[in-house]
């Protein structure tokens, strides 16, 4: 237990450290040394507990409940000041909402709301909290140099850094309290720091833009948290069938029906936070905020935790038709959003859209919910949070060196970056390629809805979604491996970026694919056979057939050494035309011209304007009918 | 083994031609003469073509072109010359702009007399350019051996 | 065991077999259009000629591509014929393809681009409909196992009628044949210039050809999975498919892309899903 407390105290503690810390070196002193012990304690968890099932610990529950809600009610007046000062009334109306519904549930069921057993453990919570751990930290590592960057390409923002760092670690902090929650009004409570901490850190550049943008991701997600308080009152005035707000005895309730209500709602609150279609637009605001900020909502924190709370509750949803319209509003989010990708040439919002998606996906395997479905989603969160922050923070170091972070930009990067080449290949390779992370998951996934009735639906979505993602994440693969005759090396710019953090990621990456088999038995194998009594598994030939793919993939560069002789180099041909390497051809009237290649984006068919109307508002239909089976249910 | 002689497929350019000996080129891949049955096809990419089938006399602006299109060929390769123009420059060669003749710009392996070129002549240029593409792999194969032997020969004595 | 010799078996007799295939289809090719065509074995020719030839390149980095495009190819069409696991072995074959699209971006070629751009294009015209292929296969024989799939006594054509009509329909993308040959084309086709494999020469184009043959043995095995119950019935099924396809190549103009993707995924959409639709309808609904 002491870990556990170690985890959400000691983020916290350093987060109060770094408010007084000016300079940069000594902040990155400070972050890289709580990184390590961050990281370290998360593998400590898992070597201490990864091999039992689920530890529930009572830890001292009155003072902190107490201190926690009088943190909320902070919160909420911190959140009708900003409101009043931007006068975002919306914004207002929901604090007050929230923060009512707050009230009326501490004064109408007191006797209720006592928990047992208020923190636990078990093999998902590990996962999680090693993703917070390792990657959430690492990121913030990076951040200390990025951010000093930042500010060099960006005088006109206010510098804020001591601000930002405390929101970073008291967000780290927040995480990990959300998934050692087993008291539901814990877990909500630091759902609340979460969305009050990105909205600080979308905000920061405090640009019109980005003000506007993060009201609109904390507008968004307060209505979840509306959703969710409701959930919580639901819970607590059903106490004895419905095992109140701990989250175990609500999992294990024998009453399915009481339940589905509270876990659609809180499903719901996850698919505001999980930023699923229509709520998808707070996450692509989110971009104007610095780079670090972006890897940390899109890959360790924040959205994991709107599917962290999904995958949770999915053996809950699982076999209802409310849980399989959940499933649906991930599965079109999964399309949609995957088709939208297609028309961006900004590389983030290319990665936004592509979360989305992923989230969708994830989202849909949880909604369905059997324990086929359950692996894959647990399978899809660690392999996205990889691949996904190392996308991040490579775009973010991309963008400091060429000035832009647009896709056509980025051609020729292998040869004027080839090291953040390689590891944007491997990144972007990690989200989509065969014996990479996300299309294990996939192909779990296609395997496991077959077996489910009107699987079928998920599974024509499925198709055509991962054949629309090979387009657009092959053709920015393309942009980045054209090799361009007589560009500039840039890699070594004014300023360092920490090149360590980006190699540890792809490292991660790599590892994530040689060792998943090591993963799932270890940790998500248990987890599913805990909840469901049985478990997916890859056969032991088809593991084998991936290994050999990897290290197919891994040998294969060494046959560059065989192409170094002897070969002639001509110039590409250019119907004739005599032309430099660079792509200038002489033109009629002696003119010299020159071709450009771009990317096809076919905003026709895929364009932001012509998908997201309907995406969001068949999701929107969707998410109502989740509500309405699930009253029918009751 | 001699694949080369089996499978000699050929780029077609008209350099300022007046068309005609082009229309006798194209008449040779239609069924009646199917040059097919030789292997022979028509690529359209200088990167794939073995070789270069050329009309016309070549005027001021295309002689780059030509130059160009030979360039990108990658050995073995021949040209054959189509048609009287490509040969001389033929009537147009004392027009002001005509450079006369193909071998004025790039080596020619093989001239096919006429105006127009009629298609079993093209054909029997293009076999005989065959025999010269034969010698000339061989003298490729035999020149990158030399070379080799040379590089070893370096090798030991360093 | 079996399954090693399929996969060896494969990787030795494949390139045989496809330039033999192609052989053929080049003769009756040939003889649709009132010619007499080339020998038979003019594929080989073609090949063992640009491993004559200079080596050419671009950039050196065209050749890594190109050549993991073919280990990658060879090593799914191993797979299948060692009875592996079908979705598996798809998304092996879209790794070997994005190897080639790879190669044919690193050159930093407008006609490669152009080839690259299109090739992507078709790729996610197909996908679906392959996916949907092995689901509906799943579906009849109740593993995704090639294995599995072969040895089936079940008359899988009678359930999957639509499912085989769309794949069908995207065999034409995947063998590069009009009208959906848009990133490149056989032999005597052009198309601006010669799309994907433009700047790839000498023995590069002659691998690409190689991962050609074994794509297409890969392509026929798949068609054969619906005939499986009966060997003759299924390589005569086949082999009419495949004729069917010469056929249509012949017959049709090369169509635009948007006309490749709405047809893949029309495909899809309609064939192939309304097919497994009524098809999981009747296995849930008893009948």
């Amino acid at each position: 237990m002491q870990t556990l407390l170690f985890l959400i105290l000691f983020p916290i503690l350093v987060a109060c450290l770094l408010l007084f810390v000016k300079q940069t070196t000594l902040r990155y002193a400070v972050v890289a040394l709580s990184a390590l012990s961050i990281g370290g304690a998360s593998i400590y968890l898992l070597i201490r507990y990864a091999f039992g099932g689920a530890v529930y610990f009572a830890a001292s529950s009155e003072v902190a409940s107490l201190a926690m809600v009088a943190i909320e009610m902070g919160l909420a007046l911190f959140i009708i000041y900003m409101g009043a000062k931007f006068r975002n009334y919306l914004a207002i109306a929901l604090a007050v909402v929230q923060a009512a519904l707050v009230v009326y549930l501490e004064i109408s069921f007191p006797e209720n709301l006592h928990a047992v057993n208020n923190l636990f453990i078990d093999q998902f919570s590990i996962i999680m909290a090693l993703i917070v751990g390792i990657i959430g930290s690492l990121i913030a590592v990076y951040a200390v140099r990025y951010m000093e960057t930042y500010h060099h390409h960006h005088p006109e923002v206010r510098d804020r850094q001591k601000m930002f760092f405390f929101v970073t670690f008291a967000f780290l902090a927040a995480m990990f309290g959300l998934v050692f929650s087993n008291n539901l009004m814990w877990l909500f409570f630091f759902w609340e720091i979460t969305t009050i901490s990105s909205f600080l850190l979308i905000g920061y550049s405090e640009t019109e833009e980005a003000t506007k943008n993060a009201f609109r991701a904390l507008v968004m997600n307060l209505l979840g948290g509306v959703a969710f308080v409701v959930a919580l009152i639901f819970l607590a005035a059903t106490e004895p069938t419905s095992g109140g707000i701990e989250l175990s005895r609500v999992l294990a309730s024998p009453d399915a029906a009481v339940i589905l209500i509270p876990a659609v709602l809180i499903g719901f609150a996850g698919i505001t936070k999980a930023a699923l279609m229509p709520f998808s637009s707070w996450l692509l605001g989110a971009m104007v905020a610095p780079t670090p900020v972006s890897a940390l909502l899109h890959s360790s924190t924040m959205v994991k935790a709107g599917v962290y709370i999904l995958v949770r509750f999915s053996p809950v949803f699982a076999g209802t038709f409310a849980g399989f319209s959940i499933g649906l509003v991930g599965a079109v989010t999964f399309v949609v959003a995957s088709a939208i990708a297609i028309s961006q040439s900004n590389a983030k919002s290319v990665l936004a859209y592509s979360t989305i998606a992923n989230l969708g996906l994830i989202a849909a395997c949880a909604g369905v919910g059997t324990y086929m479905l359950v692996w894959a989603a647990i399978l899809l969160i660690v392999f996205h949070a990889v691949a996904k922050s190392l996308l991040f923070l490579g775009t973010g170091a991309i963008e400091h060196r060429l000035g832009s972070r647009d896709i056509e930009d980025m051609e020729g990067l292998i040869v004027r970056m080839p090291k953040m080449a390689v590891m944007m290949f491997i990144g972007i390779a990690g989200m989509f390629l065969a014996p990479f992370g996300m299309l294990i998951s996939k192909w779990a996934a296609i395997e496991a809805f077959v077996q489910v009735p009107f699987g079928l639906v998920f599974i024509a979505i499925l198709a055509y979604g991962s054949a629309v993602t090979v387009f657009f994440w092959a053709k920015w693969m393309g942009k980045l491996v054209a090799v361009t005759r007589q560009a500039e090396r840039v890699e070594k710019g004014f300023l360092e970026e920490p090149w360590a953090p980006l190699y540890i990621i792809t490292g991660l990456v790599i590892a994530a694919v040689l060792l998943f088999p090591v993963i799932s038995s270890t940790l998500i194998e248990p987890y599913v056979l805990a909840i469901y009594g049985a478990t997916a598994l890859l056969s032991q030939a088809n593991v084998a057939i991936m290994l050999l793919m990897m290290a197919l993939l891994l040998i294969l560069p060494i046959s560059f050494l065989l192409f170094r002789r002897s070969a002639k180099h001509l110039p590409v041909y250019m119907g004739g035309r005599p032309s430099t390497p660079d792509l200038h051809f002489a033109g009629s009237l002696g003119l010299t011209r020159e071709v450009q290649t771009q990317n096809y984006y076919l905003t026709e068919y895929f364009g932001e304007a012509r998908l997201f109307r309907p995406g969001a508002a068949v999701c929107i239909i969707l998410i109502l009918a989740s509500w309405v089976l699930a009253g029918v249910a009751l | 083994m001699a694949f080369l002689k089996r499978s000699p497929w050929i780029l077609h350019y008209d350099a300022s031609s007046c068309n005609g000996c082009d229309i006798e080129v194209l008449a040779c891949l239609t069924p009646l003469y199917d040059v097919e049955r030789f292997g022979i096809i028509n690529t359209g990419n200088p990167k794939h073509a073995d070789i270069l089938m050329i009309t016309g006399g070549i005027n001021e602006l295309n002689r780059a072109v030509v130059r160009n299109l030979y360039e990108q060929m990658p050995e073995p390769k021949v040209v054959v010359a189509i048609g009287a123009c490509a040969a001389t420059g033929g009537i147009f060669r004392e027009c002001y702009n005509i450079t006369g003749g193909i071998d004025k710009v790039i080596p020619v392996d093989v001239y096919v007399p006429g105006c127009a070129a009629r298609p079993e002549q093209i054909i029997d240029g293009v076999v005989t350019a065959l025999g010269i593409l034969e010698e000339k792999r061989t003298k490729m194969r035999g020149n990158a051996q030399t070379k080799e032997e040379a590089r070893h020969a370096a090798g030991e004595s360093t | 065991m079996n399954g090693l010799i399929g996969a060896v078996l494969f990787l030795i007799l494949a390139p045989v077999a496809g330039g033999l295939i192609a052989g053929i289809d080049r003769k009756i090719t040939a003889r649709m259009q009132g010619r007499v065509g080339p020998p038979l074995l003019q594929p080989f020719y073609d090949v063992g000629k640009l491993f004559e030839k200079e080596n050419v390149v671009v950039t050196t980095a065209q050749n890594f591509y190109v050549l993991a495009y073919l280990i990658f190819i060879a090593l799914s069409g191993a797979l299948f014929f060692a009875g592996g696991d079908l979705l598996l072995i798809v998304f092996a074959f879209t790794l070997a393809h994005v190897f080639l699209v790879l190669g044919a971006y690193a050159v930093h070629s407008p006609y490669s681009h152009i080839g690259a751009e299109r090739e992507l294009i078709q790729l996610m015209a197909y996908e679906p409909m392959v996916i949907l292929a092995a689901v509906g296969l799943y579906m009849v024989t109740n593993s995704f196992y090639v294995a599995d799939m072969v040895a089936t006594t079940v008359p899988v054509i009678l359930y999957l009628p639509g499912v085989f009509l769309g794949f069908v329909t995207i065999l034409t993308i995947k063998l590069r044949k009009s009208p959906f040959d848009i990133s490149t084309s056989h032999h005597a086709h052009q198309e601006i210039v010669k799309g994907i494999t433009t700047e790839f020469s000498g023995s590069t184009l002659g691998q690409v050809e190689i991962a050609h043959w074994y794509e297409n043995v890969f392509l026929l095995g798949f068609l054969y999975l619906f005939f499986s119950w009966n060997p003759v019935i299924g390589i005569i099924a086949v082999a009419i498919t495949y004729a069917a396809e010469i056929f249509v190549d012949n017959v049709t103009a090369r169509a635009r892309w948007q006309a490749a993707l709405k047809s893949g995924w029309l495909a899809a959409g309609v064939l192939g899903l309304v097919n497994l639709a009524i098809l999981s309808y009747m296995m849930t609904g008893g009948v």
